[in-house]
């Protein structure tokens, strides 16, 4: 290093587990934000070459664009059963999906309620924008009532679709499930919770503790024609209104706890 | 070789009732010709018929690969109740073998153009062996020492390998069953 | 000398695939071949392996895509309705490059249907059966040994191509109970460059079946068409009594071993037909069936089903011989017999005029 250059510390930068490319999501789509988190946390394990990630079918399938680590795409819905046989023949690798609200409480159902259920020890991580993106903003089992989407251009009728799912509070019933928490990244508060449950969803699985699911809430300003700015407004008003925020089951606390 | 040209082919069909031990026969039967060194077949038949009338299975040994698993008109059929000797009793050929279980078959119902046809009381010979639910072994008995291919102590040896050690303890009275149906349709016996 | 046992059909296939070094199965039940998934959950522990019951049979055909993605052999079986469910995975296992082994003891159908032995799937297995252009080797079993040797066969086949194999038996196959030879396999597997292990060390390896940039998806299709080219060499079936046939009947699997004793029949009653019997059936071995054609002028397509595979042995006879068929829907399993009849109809009509090329 030269003299002549003054000291500098360089406080921020990419996570070695990202790749250095452009984005392509859309501008105030939250998928950068969740991505940069996923790849701290990958760093600050050290499991960047000890890890399997599983893509699933959506915004999220380019994974292993931004992502510099093995990747094996699932068919849509199918990350939890993929990441199922990844684990199993390989216990001892880290092994995450990344998946839609569309992926995962749609088609995708049966897959992660049983891989919730048989106790998976893989980490989830659910992003629910309330809408299908990828395919142009069609309803999303998560899309709240009365919200425009291209197949429900009156706003989603309760009656004619069923109310929204709340996968959260549904996984935290089952006894398989260790962690669950929904997150949002939408303030520097909830950014810093965000990435503490993420922590812990990482520690569960590194640890052997079970498994782990954490759901982000997440913007969509294309599928929500909104701007940026109202969008992000949107989810911490609308959509954390119906999917509260907060750990909805963490095992390992709750029995440190009972020990004490 | 053909069919007909090969002597050491024997084919049979096994039937009776759920639960009289026709697919056990049927099982050691395959067991023992194959400890014997045959090529053999069994194929149990299940299905809707498993719940109706008869539950059957067919046994095919040879020295030759087996081709077909399953006989239309057998050399042989081992009948064990009623339904069964009138279902199969008038397919078995005409130069073929016909065992039917005289304790529940009548020898006025049994039908069949077969030359040899044997009435083997199996309850009376199980009860003489010692257990009258081993009715089946006395018709697997006369059954090996009729076709021809094996004889009942080499059914006799493969007990220990052929039965789950769990039933080990009834190998004695197996033998002595099997032996009774034997010696019942040896002539001179 | 190996070890010989009198196994069902479907405990020959569960045999087969762990002394082929299969470790991890998924599966979900159904009759008639519930056997495997039994043998593999006793057994698979035993070797240090995993069987998992899985909720569908889609999620067991995506834990095989899973764990075959690391470079392990992995199985997974099921009958007709079941691999219906499980051609989506398929189509992907074969876009991404995965090899697996799927075994379908097929029931009859369609819809529920039956679990009467049926060939009906015959389509389906060489056709690809889910969605895309492309192909699964299928390989078609006739007695247990051949469950047992054909599950071991496809392991390499399916890591050679990277590509899933497809073993079709049906119901009489899993059910039937033979002797079967363990004969312990001796090959040593290949080194997969491609599983996803960690990039320890290495650049990071993608498995995926989505090619959006230009020109990239047809690139890869061909790639892939290349490899279904090359799979032309894997060609088998079987020959039986067929050198001075005047009439060649072809089947696969169950019928046609059943068709050995009708030959044995129609031959002892002086009429000179004989058997091919194509055992892989994709590839399809069409140059032996054209052969046979030219050779001996008259062929016969026999069937569990109302009539598939005798539009490849169309094909392949190229006009060279016409081919008759005999077909009918699964209920009933035929006879040697009643085969014999329905073959000695065409040999009558034709008197065995065949051999005239």
């Amino acid at each position: 290093m030269s003299k002549a250059q003054p000291k500098m510390k360089q406080v921020f930068d990419r996570p070695r587990s990202l790749k250095d490319v452009p984005w392509h999501f859309c501008p105030g789509c939250h998928h950068g934000v969740i991505h940069r988190l996923v790849g701290e946390q990958l760093d600050a394990f050290g499991l960047r070459e000890k890890t399997v990630g599983v893509a699933s079918v959506g915004c999220s399938v380019f994974l292993y664009d931004y992502f510099d680590l093995d990747v094996v795409e699932s068919p849509h819905g199918r990350a939890a059963a993929v990441a199922t046989g990844v684990k199993r023949a390989r216990p001892d690798r880290f092994v995450f999906t990344y998946q839609g609200d569309g992926d995962l409480a749609a088609i995708g159902t049966a897959e992660i309620v049983h891989a919730a259920n048989r106790g998976e020890k893989i980490t989830v991580v659910f992003v629910n924008n309330a809408v299908f993106g990828m395919t142009g903003g069609q309803m999303a089992p998560t899309t709240l009532e009365g919200q425009v989407t291209t197949t429900t251009p009156r706003g989603r009728d309760i009656e004619l679709a069923g109310p929204p799912i709340r996968i959260s509070e549904m996984l935290s019933t089952l006894d398989g499930a260790s962690y669950v928490a929904r997150v949002a990244v939408d303030n520097i508060k909830n950014l810093k919770k965000a990435k503490a449950a993420l922590k812990r969803a990482f520690e569960y699985q590194v640890n052997g503790w079970g498994f782990s699911f954490v759901e982000f809430l997440s913007s969509c300003p294309t599928n929500w024609h909104m701007p940026p700015e109202a969008a992000n407004e949107r989810v911490g008003k609308e959509m954390a209104h119906f999917f509260p925020l907060g750990v909805y089951k963490d095992i390992k606390a709750a029995r440190d706890e009972a020990a004490e | 070789m053909t069919r007909s040209a090969n002597p050491m082919y024997f084919d049979t069909i096994i039937a009776g009732f759920g639960g009289q031990g026709v697919m056990l026969m049927g099982n050691m039967l395959a067991y023992a010709a194959m400890e014997a060194g045959k090529q053999v077949t069994y194929m149990p038949v299940y299905g809707v018929e498993m719940r109706g009338g008869t539950a059957n299975c067919t046994v095919v040994i040879s020295d030759r690969p087996v081709g077909s698993p399953i006989v239309h008109e057998p050399m042989c059929a081992v009948v064990l109740n009623r339904p069964s000797a009138e279902r199969f009793g008038p397919r078995v050929r005409k130069n073929g073998l016909l065992l039917v279980n005289a304790s529940l078959i009548a020898k006025d119902q049994v039908s069949t153009r077969a030359k040899r046809v044997y009435h083997v009381p199996s309850l009376e010979l199980a009860t003489e062996a010692g257990n009258p639910r081993l009715g089946n072994m006395v018709m697997l008995g006369a059954l090996a020492q009729l076709s021809g291919l094996l004889t009942v102590e080499q059914v006799v040896k493969s007990l220990p390998k052929a039965l789950d050690t769990r039933y080990h303890k009834l190998i004695p009275a197996n033998s002595a069953a099997l032996r009774l149906g034997a010696r019942f349709v040896s002539p001179g016996s | 000398m190996a070890k010989r046992v009198l196994v069902k059909g479907n405990e020959a296939v569960a045999m087969g695939a762990i002394a082929a070094g299969c470790r991890y199965y998924f599966g979900y039940p159904i009759t008639p071949q519930n056997e495997i998934p039994e043998y593999m959950s006793a057994h698979l522990p035993e070797v240090g392996g995993v069987f998992l019951q899985a909720e569908s049979e889609i999620a067991s055909i995506n834990m095989l895509l899973g764990a075959a993605a690391t470079g392990a052999r992995v199985m997974t079986s099921s009958s007709s309705p079941g691999i219906s469910l499980k051609q989506e995975g398929i189509s992907y296992l074969c876009g991404s490059e995965i090899p697996g082994v799927i075994v379908n003891m097929s029931r009859s159908g369609p819809g529920l249907g039956g679990i009467h032995p049926s060939q009906g799937d015959y389509f389906q297995a060489t056709r690809g059966g889910g969605h895309g252009d492309y192909r699964t080797l299928v390989l078609a079993p006739s007695t247990a040994q051949e469950n047992y040797d054909l599950t071991m066969l496809a392991f390499d086949l399916a890591d050679k191509y990277r590509n899933p194999v497809m073993i079709l038996g049906d119901a009489l196959l899993g059910g039937i109970k033979e002797p079967v030879k363990l004969t312990p396999y001796k090959k040593q597997p290949p080194a997969k460059d491609w599983a996803l292990t960690g990039c320890e060390g290495r650049g990071q390896r993608i498995l995926k079946s989505l090619y959006l940039s230009e020109g990239e998806l047809t690139k890869q299709n061909w790639k892939l068409w290349k490899k279904y080219q090359a799979m032309a060499k894997e060609v088998r079936y079987e020959l039986y009594r067929a050198e001075d046939a005047k009439l060649i009947l072809v089947a696969f699997g169950s019928v046609g071993r059943i068709l050995k004793t009708t030959v044995d029949i129609l031959r002892d009653k002086g009429r000179q037909v004989g058997l091919l019997r194509p055992v892989t059936l994709y590839p399809f071995p069409a140059k032996a069936v054209r052969e046979a054609a030219v050779r001996c002028g008259r062929l016969m397509v026999l069937e569990l089903n109302t009539g598939q595979m005798v539009e490849d042995v169309r094909l392949a006879a190229d006009c060279q011989a016409p081919v008759d068929f005999y077909g009918r829907p699964p209920g009933s399993i035929p006879t040697p017999d009643e085969l014999a009849m329905e073959v000695d109809k065409v040999w009558r009509k034709t008197a065995g005029k065949g051999g005239a090329k």
